[in-house]
């Protein structure tokens, strides 16, 4: 953040000041309320917590390198994964696109001023903080080795800051509910005169699916680690059979919100996405309604498929079938945005810039994400691929493959807005590639170890899966090189003089009408909005040849 | 095509469930491959032929097609349908056992498997069954839950402490199968492995009268370096002098050992059976009381083999 304050204004400082230079002083940043200097202290905060999640990761990946002890003991690596799991689902992935670039650009996209409570948008900023510091406390102070899940009665047992961890996860959780409190509010009371619901972008209808999300289950997970917590502390009985709980009633707590977070991690990629590719092809979106009404179906939907992580729990065959049964329909509307947005390129003009590519990348890797979510949906099916590497490739195809080259796509789509620099496009272009190839390797290889059968979290295995854990390896080293380029070329263009016109990507939304980066109160005047979303193309309804 | 296929995808079919389960698996291979290329193409075509070619481009305003989106969501949801219900009935087939099965009790503890055969015989990380014939397993857990994962079955339950699961399964396949803990249960939850043996009827038996002739023809230290493995000793114990959740095998026989309560004890040949057989009885300084007893688990010549391989752990 250092760097962002030295930001120098443009050419001979002659610009009009910018929210990056209107005030100086780090009190002038930790006790602001505007939404943009918020959403760039969340981004700096989550790209700390993605280094420190993806040192575990690099750390993980080098002792599975060779089956048996590689450089660390089982104890430590016990500790790295999980650690690897909360960082990076915590304190990366979920405010990652609502707070980081939602905050920043939600408010601009609906010609706002702010959110709509701007003191809660700060309030949940500093809860982040201290979640984030909890967690680090927790982590130097014995670390923990439950896995992110939690489960009981091990967690309830072992040893470590699993008390100081969970309570940290609890914190993050309101952090994440004060954000979606805000966008809900933001999104109803202050859109731009004339921005009806089906003219916003539709960036704004995911976030507002993301929120509800955000307020209904998240107070679902804080509930059960504080449960968890008195049973570690003051020995209730309430998952562990030792003192008459029920170790599967955690199970069933701890989905109700982890599996509709994976939409707050999800939704939000989408919603990313569907902004970029009708840039990049010059072309209004296909099937707005579609598009936003499916984000409120996965919205809804995702809150009943918790038991398709309980196959094999000992959950009834009842059970097991229904949320089978509802995981299927809730692919249908993933599945319906993948064929909008493949149409929307269709007969477009298709560019390749940093973002689109990003985009183009989400398209491949989510597909694969989301057919092999079908495989591990179907019962029979699922109970052998249940726990094993397999499931770690899916999740990391969507999450990874889906969310964070989402958040990429977002984060080089806005960075010319956020400060005011373009950064190589080049260098650009390298990165992704390799960001691309590294994530391949990584994760198609352990389908193989997984459908092969063997189970994940395991620090010891048989030699007949090395050659595929040597792949996945060398695949994190090419990643993480893509990372460091980004990294670098990123913090380049801040060292440059203010360079990015208002409208870089010739895009529609409204932060594209303010300059880059915006003032202080984004508009100098109240943008009026007078035709839908999108009006990329430049023929009209009646004028296309073959509409229909 | 098939077996091919296989070989790099999936293990070895050691039932005929296994080989229900792969045909849906197959099924869904397939249509992925099919619905991912036809992503993929259809991306790659778009990509080259409307790539930009000049800022005067001009493009359509099409923003519907109301025929065309009933299709792609009609189209993936009766297939998903379909594969739902293909699903459940392979699923249901595993979930029902047969009432003529044979009944054998699992109990898992960190990091061990124990089996009790109808006799009242049992075994360690070593399940012995019949060919052909069906087999229940009834399974409870002693500490925190754990999973009984055996990938060639393509069989999984957890095991959960305080309550009954249970598996069935018909094996086809003479021979060994690997058996998995699933489920995440701390330091050694990768070495939680245990070996299946499906014999005929004959060998099976006998094996039930005898309890087998493993390591007839070994030296004791020879055979009690096998049972440090198949046994589960190795989860807790190293023979390389690094700490474990117990105390290293190395150099300890003939030392002299600090126990809790601040006495010492010769490790001779006694405290070695003892430790074994009652290891609450003595309990070395710095560790936890968690070793579970072996007492009737553990043949006498195993027993003799055990002690014969710590002895040589100098």
């Amino acid at each position: 953040m250092a760097d962002v304050m030295a930001l120098k204004p443009g050419v001979g400082g002659q610009a009009a000041p910018n929210y990056l230079t209107a005030s100086r002083g780090l009190k002038s940043w930790l006790f602001t309320l505007d939404h943009k200097r918020i959403g760039v202290m969340y981004l700096a905060s989550v790209l700390a917590a993605f280094l420190i999640g993806g040192v575990f990761a690099m750390l993980i990946r080098m002792e599975l390198l060779t089956p048996g002890p590689t450089l660390m003991s089982a104890e430590a690596y016990n500790k790295a994964f999980t650690l690897h799991g909360v960082v990076m689902i915590f304190l990366f992935i979920i405010p990652s696109i609502p707070a980081a670039l939602g905050n920043f650009a939600l408010p601009l996209m609906l010609g706002a001023k702010d959110v709509a409570f701007p003191r809660l948008n700060l309030a949940s900023y500093w809860l982040y903080l201290a979640g984030a510091l909890m967690g680090v406390v927790a982590m130097v102070s014995g670390g923990i080795d439950t896995g992110w899940t939690f489960y009981t009665p091990y967690s309830s047992s072992t040893g470590g800051a699993v008390s100081l961890m969970t309570l940290a996860a609890f914190v993050l959780g309101f952090s994440s509910i004060f954000t979606g409190i805000n966008f809900i509010a933001t999104i109803h009371k202050l859109r731009a005169p004339g921005m009806t619901w089906f003219r916003m972008p539709l960036f704004a209808w995911s976030m507002y699916a993301t929120a509800i999300i955000q307020i209904l289950a998240t107070p679902v997970i804080g509930i059960t680690l504080l449960l968890l917590v008195m049973e570690r502390v003051f020995n209730v009985g309430i998952f562990d059979p030792k003192l008459g709980g029920d170790p599967v009633l955690f199970q069933h707590f701890f989905w109700f919100y982890s599996h509709p977070a994976v939409y707050i991690m999800i939704l939000p990629g989408m919603a990313v996405i569907s902004e970029v590719i009708p840039c990049f092809s010059k072309k209004p979106i296909f099937g707005y309604k579609a598009v936003a009404y499916s984000s409120v179906a996965i919205a809804l939907v995702s809150f009943l498929v918790w038991g398709h992580h309980m196959y094999v729990s000992g959950q009834t065959p009842v059970a097991s079938a229904i949320f089978s049964f509802l995981t299927f329909l809730v692919a249908i509307p993933s599945a319906v945005k993948v064929f909008n947005w493949l149409a929307t390129m269709y007969r477009g003009s298709i560019s390749f810039q940093a973002p689109m590519l990003y985009a183009i990348a989400f398209l491949l890797l989510f597909a694969i994400g989301g057919l092999t979510g079908i495989v591990l949906g179907t019962l029979s099916v699922d109970v052998h691929l249940h726990d094993t590497y397999f499931v770690v490739a899916h999740f990391h195809y969507v999450m990874m493959g889906g969310t964070v080259i989402a958040f990429l796509a977002g984060l080089h789509y806005w960075w010319p807005k956020m400060f005011g620099r373009m950064y190589s496009e080049k260098w650009a272009r390298i990165s992704a590639a390799l960001v691309f190839v590294g994530f391949n390797l990584t994760f198609f290889a352990q389908f193989l170890v997984g459908s092969r059968g063997m189970p994940r979290r395991y620090y010891n295995y048989l030699e007949e899966f090395q050659p595929l854990h040597i792949v996945s390896t060398v695949g994190s080293w090419v990643l993480a090189a893509g990372f460091f380029l980004m990294a670098g070329y990123l913090y380049a263009s801040l060292r440059k003089p203010i360079d990015a016109p208002a409208n870089p990507w010739g895009a529609t939304g409204l932060e594209w009408q303010t300059s880059s980066p915006p003032s202080v109160h984004n508009f100098d005047h109240v943008p009026v909005v007078t035709t839908e979303a999108y009006a990329y193309a430049t023929e009209t309804e009646e004028t296309t040849v073959g509409a229909r | 095509m098939r077996d091919w296929l296989r070989s790099i995808l999936l293990p070895a079919e050691g039932t005929s469930y296994a080989g229900s389960v792969d045909s849906l698996f197959f099924f869904l291979f397939y249509m992925g491959v099919f619905f991912f290329l036809l992503i993929a193409g259809l991306l790659t075509y778009f990509l080259i032929r409307y790539r930009r070619r000049g800022p005067d481009d001009r493009t359509p305003y099409i923003v519907k097609n109301h025929k065309l989106e009933v299709v792609w969501t009609l189209i993936p949801l009766s297939l998903v349908i379909f594969i739902f219900f293909w699903g459940f009935h392979t699923y249901m087939d595993a979930a029902v056992s047969p009432g003529d099965a044979m009944e054998i009790r699992v109990t898992a503890r960190k990091w061990v498997w124990e089996f009790e055969y109808p006799n009242g015989i049992r075994s360690l990380n070593e399940l012995h069954v019949p060919l052909n014939k069906p087999v229940k397993l009834l399974m409870t857990s002693e500490d925190v839950i754990h999973s009984f994962y055996v990938p060639t079955f393509r069989i999984k339950q957890d095991v959960l402490p305080n309550t009954y699961t249970q598996l069935w399964f018909t094996a086809k396949e003479p021979g060994m199968h690997r058996l998995f803990c699933a489920e995440y249960c701390g330091t050694s939850h990768s070495d939680m492995l245990g070996r299946i043996f499906v014999d005929d009827e004959k060998t099976y038996n006998e094996w039930l009268e005898t309890g087998g002739d493993e390591g007839k023809d070994m030296p004791l230290a020879e055979f009690g370096a096998m049972l440090f493995k198949s046994r589960g000793c190795n989860t807790c114990h190293t023979i390389d002098g690094t700490r474990g959740e117990g105390p290293s095998f190395r150099g300890v026989f003939g030392s002299q050992v600090k126990l809790q309560d601040g006495s010492t004890v010769l490790a001779d040949e006694n405290y070695i059976r003892e430790s074994i057989l009652r290891p609450q009885a003595k309990i070395v300084a710095g560790y936890q009381p968690i070793m579970p007893t072996f007492e009737g688990m553990l043949r006498e010549r195993e027993i003799n083999a055990l002690v014969e391989f710590i002895k040589a752990q100098r």
